[in-house]
């Protein structure tokens, strides 16, 4: 995998995680590129999409527009799937999740693919090991944080 | 969770801004109180403002003055703080900027953090961001973690050592034996990771896929588990136990077997068992059935498996799910060279997929279905492909002409039929056609005299309803010209008889030139062939010497040029007219007057003196045959040469046939033939030996100077180094050799070198070279000496 973007159907970017070395002018023209291509399709099109020399694979999920580029030898119907599962991830943790609760947590939403996805690879297989993780170090936060805000006596 | 409600307070502040000037201001405002708390000392708020920062960030806003203050995050004990802190580096950070080195030591104490979590985030990060030195400084460390951590740290280091490797090569060997050894793991996540590490090991170096190649009886155990497991709630998807490690198995084992009996034969059982058991009704289903083919397909399978796979692609291209169907498309698009029948059994159902509403089907249905015209079919799939034509995307259009056009020129059963396809692709989709189609047109017509009639007949009807596509109106302009008295005659056995009179025609092509829907290059045809007809037609010569007069003062400067020459045919060389507008002798491919990719303007003005510059390309073409002569000496050319002159400045530059420029991409695809070459300069293979064979292609840059360029390539499985190449030329000769493009050559011919070298003959004397080769393959050094006589595109004295 090359990127991730999350991004509405105003076109307005919500999630990017870029897995290759990209400059930022080279970003802001990936992301421009994919909203117009993705955005243009057909409800009931073909999820794949061909644009240089990657593999695109985009799925929308109620007003949310999941989008990755794959290499050559990255299987199609697989990313679907993992699209899918960071889907389910995001929903688990944060309850049926919609498109707001990444807007306003979006750091949540990047630790949780943090925890499910590295270096464009699958990091974590099974859900509930993620969902675990996330949970202590959500733990790990909050008690530190307590330490900090009890007073100093 | 604890929300950040200064983070959510901003956001809401932001989105209820109504307009982009509004948004800009608070979005400043908030960017000058980040920038003034991060001039503060610590104030228990430092992640809440950098995750504000982060946010502005997304929104596209500069975000830059943040960097340091990642930095000093990332450092701070607080978890809370350093979890921000590498969100940041993430995001704001990568390899350019010199910050990122500043946070190479924080990591490297952070991986050896008591807490785990800490640990990942410095894998994260370094996996996000690293560069190569990073990379290197910390490999050591990683390789650690590999060995001896829990299985939460190994899958993260394991895919930050997949970092490692793709960023700095070498260190793959660093990380091999630890890879080796965590194939042994039941945990899922960690197994993934190993794969994953393992698969880019194996791609990078030979050797270490040769050592990996043990480990496929293990690949295949745990494959196996997988499989025929029970329910495992944990990692279940659909009735797919674990789908990503399986697909990730799949993909590593198409590694390891490719090529290799042996391997092959050890899987062999396993991926007819998955091809067989996998429930295909959902997509997860789905994935990895066509893992499995892939695999199936690029290793030494058995046939029985290969039928399988083939028949499992053909399942997916009647699913109705579009998603599948494209799949099916490009899996086969992938075997049509070498599978072709087993791909031909289906093209009834592809050639269905033409007319799917989805433009990304459809495009991969077009390129599967000119791949699979054949001799037997040609008929039934150019009516399909016509047919697509009428109803295609425009950003397909172009593709398809040039693709019918191929498909036509190799399988035309008849002269007619050509002629007849190539005229509805130009009424159709006449504006998206490539420029060499209406000189190939023009050649194709020539060449089929007993149908000069027909298609100046059609051409002719073709004119008056429309005279907008260009391609066309060219055309027709140049057959009314050349064969007007044919079409005037009016009978005609192949097309209803229609009656044209004289002035009816010149009608038509003053309505051509006048139009403002022509281009200047239609208009010079145009004008051309209304001059020609003065010699075809008897009663109405005196409007053409009008017309022809009245274009001697036209703005364009072409036409205006033309128009006074044909003046001055008409008035001083009346009595050379005749024979100058005679009929056109038959166009030969690879003649003169047969040019592609210059237009057709140029190439008319080439035409008519073609008859003084006869003599020159005759003399060309000598040495070509020469040369073809010589190669039939040297045996089993693996190159087609084309016979025709590379050199000579008069002669413009030739190319066989559409084929080439056209249909490139269509060339990879239609495979196990022989590629057409774009290269003027020909390429002719010097020396073959022991799977490194040598060709030699050679350009003149002066009267004395010559550019000989030698390719070298390997085609056994090992790899070659130390490759050198030394030249010895007659004594007159001056030698100067540039440097290689390198000394090694990998295997099955994945890359090539290339040497320069630079002769200068002022002598002309007889030029021979002779060339000593030597390189060390497997451990043994090899020489050899092959002679050159004679270089392409020069005669036989050399010069």
């Amino acid at each position: 995998m090359h990127f991730l973007l999350l991004f509405s159907r105003q076109g307005k970017l919500r999630l990017q995680k870029w897995f290759t070395p990209v400059t930022d002018r080279e970003k802001k023209k990936v992301i421009r590129d994919m909203t117009m291509l993705v955005l243009a399709r057909q409800p009931r099109s073909c999820n794949f999409l061909h644009w240089r020399d990657l593999k695109i694979v985009y799925k929308r999920y109620a007003s949310l527009y999941f989008c990755t580029g794959l290499g050559n030898e990255d299987n199609e119907l697989l990313s679907l799937e993992v699209l899918h599962r960071y889907v389910e991830l995001l929903d688990k943790y944060f309850g049926n999740v919609c498109e707001l609760d990444i807007i306003f947590n979006f750091e949540k939403a990047y630790f949780i693919l943090d925890e499910f996805l590295m270096e464009g690879e699958v990091l974590e297989t099974s859900k509930v090991a993620v969902s675990v993780s996330m949970e202590e170090s959500d733990t790990l936060q909050e008690t530190m944080e307590e330490y900090m805000s009890k007073p100093a006596y | 969770m604890s929300p950040s409600v200064p983070l959510q307070e901003m956001i809401r502040a932001i989105r209820s801004a109504r307009t982009q000037c509004e948004e800009r201001g608070v979005i400043q405002r908030e960017c000058a109180a980040i920038r003034a708390q991060f001039r503060q000392a610590d104030n228990g708020g430092r992640s809440h403002n950098l995750a504000k920062l982060l946010y502005v960030h997304m929104l596209g806003y500069p975000a830059h003055f943040g960097q340091m203050e990642c930095v000093r995050m990332i450092a701070s004990p607080r978890y809370s703080e350093k979890r921000v802190g590498y969100l940041g580096a993430m995001m704001l950070l990568d390899e350019k900027q010199d910050a990122s080195l500043l946070i190479t030591n924080s990591i490297k104490n952070d991986l050896s953090h008591s807490n785990q979590y800490v640990q990942s985030l410095a894998l994260c990060t370094l996996a996000c961001m690293g560069s190569a030195e990073m990379c290197r400084d910390l490999a050591p460390e990683i390789d650690r973690l590999l060995r001896a951590s829990n299985s939460y740290i190994k899958k993260k280091a394991a895919l930050c050592a997949v970092h490692i490797v793709r960023k700095v090569h070498d260190l793959g060997e660093l990380f091999a034996p630890a890879a080796r050894s965590l194939l042994a793991e039941k945990n899922h996540g960690v197994l993934h990771g190993a794969v994953v590490l393992i698969i880019e090991l194996c791609e990078r170096n030979p050797e270490t896929l040769e050592r990996f190649r043990k480990t496929v009886p293990d690949l295949v155990q745990i494959m196996k588990g997988l499989v025929l497991s029970g329910y495992s709630p944990e990692h279940d998807v659909a009735g797919i136990s674990d789908p990503f490690l399986q697909v990730r198995i799949l993909r590593l084992l198409r590694i390891l077997g490719h090529n290799n009996e042996g391997a092959s034969d050890a899987m062999n059982d396993l991926l007819a068992q998955v091809a067989t058991n996998t429930d295909s009704t959902k997509t997860v289903g789905n994935a990895v059935l066509y893992e499995t083919v892939l695999t199936v397909l690029d290793i030494k399978s058995e046939s029985g498996l290969r039928v399988l796979a083939v028949n499992i692609l053909g399942r997916f291209l009647l699913n109705n799910d579009r998603n599948i169907r494209y799949i099916a498309m490009t899996s086969l698009q992938k075997i049509v060279g070498t599978d072709h029948n087993a791909v031909q059994r289906h093209r009834g159902t592809i050639v269905d997929c033409l007319k799917d509403q989805d433009a990304s089907v459809k495009r991969r249905a077009l390129e599967l279905s000119l791949a699979l015209v054949s001799a037997s079919n040609i008929r039934s799939m150019m009516k399909e492909l016509l047919l697509f034509l009428s109803s295609c995307p425009a950003e397909l259009k172009a593709h398809s002409t040039s693709g019918i056009f191929n498909a036509a020129e190799r399988y035309a059963p008849s002269q007619r039929w050509h002629i007849d396809t190539i005229l509805h692709v130009l009424t159709t989709a006449g504006g998206d056609v490539r420029d060499e189609t209406v000189p190939n047109l023009i050649q194709l017509i020539t060449n089929a005299s007993e149908l000069h009639c027909y298609t100046v007949h059609k051409l002719y009807r073709a004119l008056l309803t429309d005279i907008s596509t260009q391609s066309l109106v060219q055309v027709a302009c140049w057959c009314i010209g050349e064969y007007g008295d044919l079409l005037l005659r009016g009978e005609c056995q192949e097309t209803e008889p229609v009656q044209v009179t004289e002035d009816d025609v010149l009608d038509a092509l003053e309505t051509v030139l006048q139009s403002h829907m022509s281009s200047p290059a239609t208009r010079g045809f145009a004008l051309t062939a209304t001059m020609k007809l003065s010699t075809r037609i008897t009663e109405n010569v005196d409007r053409i010497r009008s017309i022809v007069s009245i274009y001697g003062s036209c703005i364009d400067v072409e036409l205006q040029q033309r128009a006074v020459e044909y003046n001055a045919l008409f008035k001083k060389y009346d009595h050379m007219r005749a024979a100058v507008l005679e009929r056109m002798p038959v166009i030969e491919k690879n003649s003169p007057g047969h040019t592609n990719g210059e237009s057709m303007g140029d190439a008319i003005k080439d035409i008519q003196p073609a008859k003084m510059k006869q003599g020159e390309p005759l003399l060309a073409l000598q040495p070509a045959n020469q040369v073809c002569d010589l190669l039939d000496l040297l045996g089993g050319s693996e190159e087609t040469l084309q016979p025709s002159p590379a050199t000579g400045p008069a002669v413009p530059g030739l190319l066989i046939n559409t084929a080439s420029t056209a249909g490139g991409d269509l060339l990879d695809l239609l495979g196990g033939l022989e590629p057409a070459l774009l290269a003027p300069a020909p390429t002719v293979p010097v020396y073959e030996n022991e799977g490194v064979t040598l060709t030699l292609s050679c350009e003149k840059q002066s009267d004395t100077g010559l550019t000989v360029t030698l390719t070298a390539s390997n085609s056994t499985d090992s790899d070659i180094s130390s490759f050198t190449l030394q030249a010895a030329v007659p004594k007159s000769v001056q030698l100067h050799m540039k440097a290689p493009s390198g000394d090694s050559l990998p295997a099955r011919g994945t890359a090539k070198v290339t040497q320069m070298v630079v002769l200068n003959n002022p002598n002309k004397v007889n030029l021979k070279m002779r060339v000593r080769i030597s390189y060390s393959s497997q451990g043994s050094a090899f020489q050899d000496t092959v002679q050159i006589d004679s270089f392409p595109g020069l005669n036989a004295a050399g010069h």
